[in-house]
């Protein structure tokens, strides 16, 4: 059944709206699917569908609520923007928002009280246009110990642990986390484009979780399920920014073991036909990150490694 | 910095004086902060005639930044343009960090020493202000001297997350007396209220002994605005004094009244208009007596969208 979350007008002619897809069987736990609060990243768009029609062509195998939330930013997505148009604000940084607020205030506390009381949230984001990222959950220590188990569960190839930020407070995975909802983020290949493959293993992986939470009766193909790298302790990544500005150019993939001093591609220019920059391995490790947009700033990421080479 | 195609990436700053380093005034950080860089490159002309005249204090220097972001004014964008990071979202920034990072960090490193800052600042709400400085409530902040600049109002807040990576709130830690000066507007210049607001800086200056006399004679009284930047113990506005107007509904945005304007209970601030029909869908009116802090410069509004913020009248004593 579609459900509309929130409803405000726009000034021509236009309602604004956030709608979700409520299936209810039984009296199970209830989960959440929920995505496209950046505009830029599109994979969550096709694990919802794959997990809308999974439950609704197969709904005598479901023992209590899943519910898909596939735009939590409908302006972003549908004009290829990474924030909310005319707002010019990030809609993962005013949660849990404020029914007294502005628009995008309300809409944000709207969305956060309908998820409020699920047992399980997974949000679904891609990397940006930028980078290319290895399938991974990011969780804070704070909320290790709930999510990790989750995180396994999806057979997510990648577990990163990292120190909560303080401007981090204003996510939804956060405001969730902290007042007893558990959410769980999910960040997927790159920005702007769709892998497959990639969301198929999501949906097997969340299809995992629902399975073992008891809302679905079918367990998925256990050789589906892969192991996790779980990236912890202090000061776990190394992060490589460019040099100098100019055309990030490489061969390599990320996805692998790279080792000291090996090359990770180049900076060069155009107008000279020089390298501007080598750029080199700083460390032995696993490579999960790589620059998939060319053009570079000084500073700009072009790749983060785990350093840890022991699991 | 070199850009892959464009000029260099350089940030200018002005110094006036020598000796200790005194008052840091930082300009644009946004690529639609024209009034911002326009207060700041008139204290640039200002200070250098001070300078030349003698009326900068001993052992003091005072440094002026007019433009963090020439990068992004250029190309009209407010925020960087490659990420659509914004700077005023990474400090105290990282040098070994991204790109707006590495500005941030660049430009802290020049700036956290001072022991006085002002930063032009803007709101991310399209509107206009009353001209005032507003500090970030952190335990460091001294109201004492915000008084210095006159204004008759300073507006104080408590931190929220996204503070901490403030400017403002950086320098208050780094033990910068920081204040947020709001010029007024922000895409758009106004003579009147960036004399204001100019003027309010030389009357702090002035106060706090960093000039020997008085750098700029002429105190403008602004003709409809009703502002006078020589006030000793100004109101100090909080969420308690401050009444929010939101729009009912959303529509075309026709704003009748403008920011410093004394308003009566049931004065006409604003009518939505149903933007096909014509018609007026709501009628804003003022909900009490006050002076009109904020208000919405768009033309259209969207459903909620805060509309105006009103000083109530009876809580000034
Ligand atoms: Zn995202």
């Amino acid at each position: 059944m579609i459900q509309n979350v929130t409803s405000l007008e726009m000034p021509v002619d236009e309602e604004f709206r956030i709608v979700k897809n409520h299936m209810t069987r039984g009296k199970g736990k209830r989960i959440c699917i929920v995505t496209g609060t950046h505009g830029d990243e599109l994979e969550g768009q096709f694990v919802c569908y794959l997990i809308a029609k999974m439950v609704s062509e197969n709904k005598q195998k479901l023992n209590g609520t899943v519910d898909i939330y596939p735009a939590l930013n409908p302006l972003g997505i549908d004009t290829m923007q990474r924030g909310v148009p005319a707002f010019d604000i990030d809609m993962n940084r005013i949660f849990p928002g404020n029914s007294r607020g502005s628009m995008i205030e309300k809409v944000a506390h709207d969305i956060y009280t309908d998820l409020s009381g699920a047992d399980l949230v997974v949000d679904i984001h891609s990397s940006n246009i930028f980078l290319r990222e290895v399938p991974q959950v990011r969780i804070s220590e704070m909320t290790a110990s709930t999510l990790v188990p989750y995180a396994k569960m999806m057979g997510i190839d990648f577990i990163w642990i990292h120190q909560a930020a303080t401007v981090l407070e204003s996510t939804l995975a956060h405001s969730l986390n902290s007042t007893g909802t558990p959410c769980i983020v999910a960040e997927l290949a790159v920005g702007g484009r769709i892998s497959h493959s990639m969301c198929q293993r999501l949906v097997d992986g969340i299809q995992n979780i629902m399975y073992n939470m008891g809302i679905w009766s079918e367990q998925p193909d256990p050789s589906k399920i892969g192991e996790s790298i779980v990236c912890e302790g202090a000061d776990p990544v190394a992060f490589i920014n460019a040099q100098t500005s100019g055309v990030f150019i490489t061969d390599i993939h990320n996805d692998m073991n790279v080792s000291k001093g090996q090359s990770i591609g180049q900076i060069i220019s155009p107008l000279t036909g020089k390298v501007l920059s080598e750029v080199t391995s700083p460390c032995d490790g696993f490579l999960f990150t790589i620059r998939a947009y060319p053009i570079v700033y000084e500073g700009s990421l072009l790749g983060r490694i785990y350093k840890d080479t022991t699991y | 910095m070199p850009s892959p195609y464009r000029d260099d990436f350089r940030i200018k700053a002005y110094t006036f004086g020598e000796g200790e380093k005194t008052l840091c005034i930082v300009g644009s950080m946004r690529g639609d902060e024209m009034q911002q860089q326009y207060v700041a490159s008139r204290m640039v002309a200002i200070l250098k005639a001070a300078e030349e005249d003698g009326h900068i204090a001993n052992n003091v220097s005072i440094t002026v930044i007019p433009c963090v972001n020439p990068s992004s004014i250029n190309i009209e964008k407010r925020f960087w343009a490659l990420d659509g990071t914004d700077i005023n979202r990474m400090f105290p920034g990282y040098d070994q960090g991204e790109t707006t990072q590495r500005i941030a960090a660049g430009l802290f490193e020049f700036i956290k020493d001072f022991k006085f800052g002002i930063q032009l600042a803007s709101y991310y709400l399209p509107g206009n202000f009353l001209p005032h400085v507003r500090m970030i409530h952190t335990g460091f902040e001294d109201i004492d001297d915000s008084r210095l600049f006159g204004f008759p109002y300073i507006a104080i807040r408590q931190p929220e997350p996204f503070d901490t990576v403030l400017l403002n709130y950086n320098w208050q830690i780094w033990e910068t007396q920081a204040f947020s000066l709001y010029a007024g507007t922000t895409d758009v210049i106004d003579h009147e209220m960036a004399d204001i607001s100019i003027d309010a800086i030389c009357r702090f200056m002035l106060k706090k002994g960093f000039t020997n006399s008085s750098i700029r004679s002429s105190i403008s009284k602004g003709g409809n605005i009703n502002i006078n930047v020589d006030v000793d113990d100004p109101t100090v506005i909080t969420q308690d004094n401050l009444i929010s107007i939101q729009a009912p509904h959303a529509g075309l945005f026709l704003l009748n009244c403008t920011p410093g304007q004394e308003v009566k209970k049931g004065d006409i601030l604003a009518r939505i208009m149903h933007p096909y029909e014509g018609v007026e869908i709501s009628c804003i009116k003022a909900p009490c007596d006050g002076i009109i802090f904020f208000a919405r410069n768009k033309s259209i509004t969207f459903q909620n969208t805060l509309l105006f913020r009103i000083i109530i009248a009876n809580s000034e004593q």
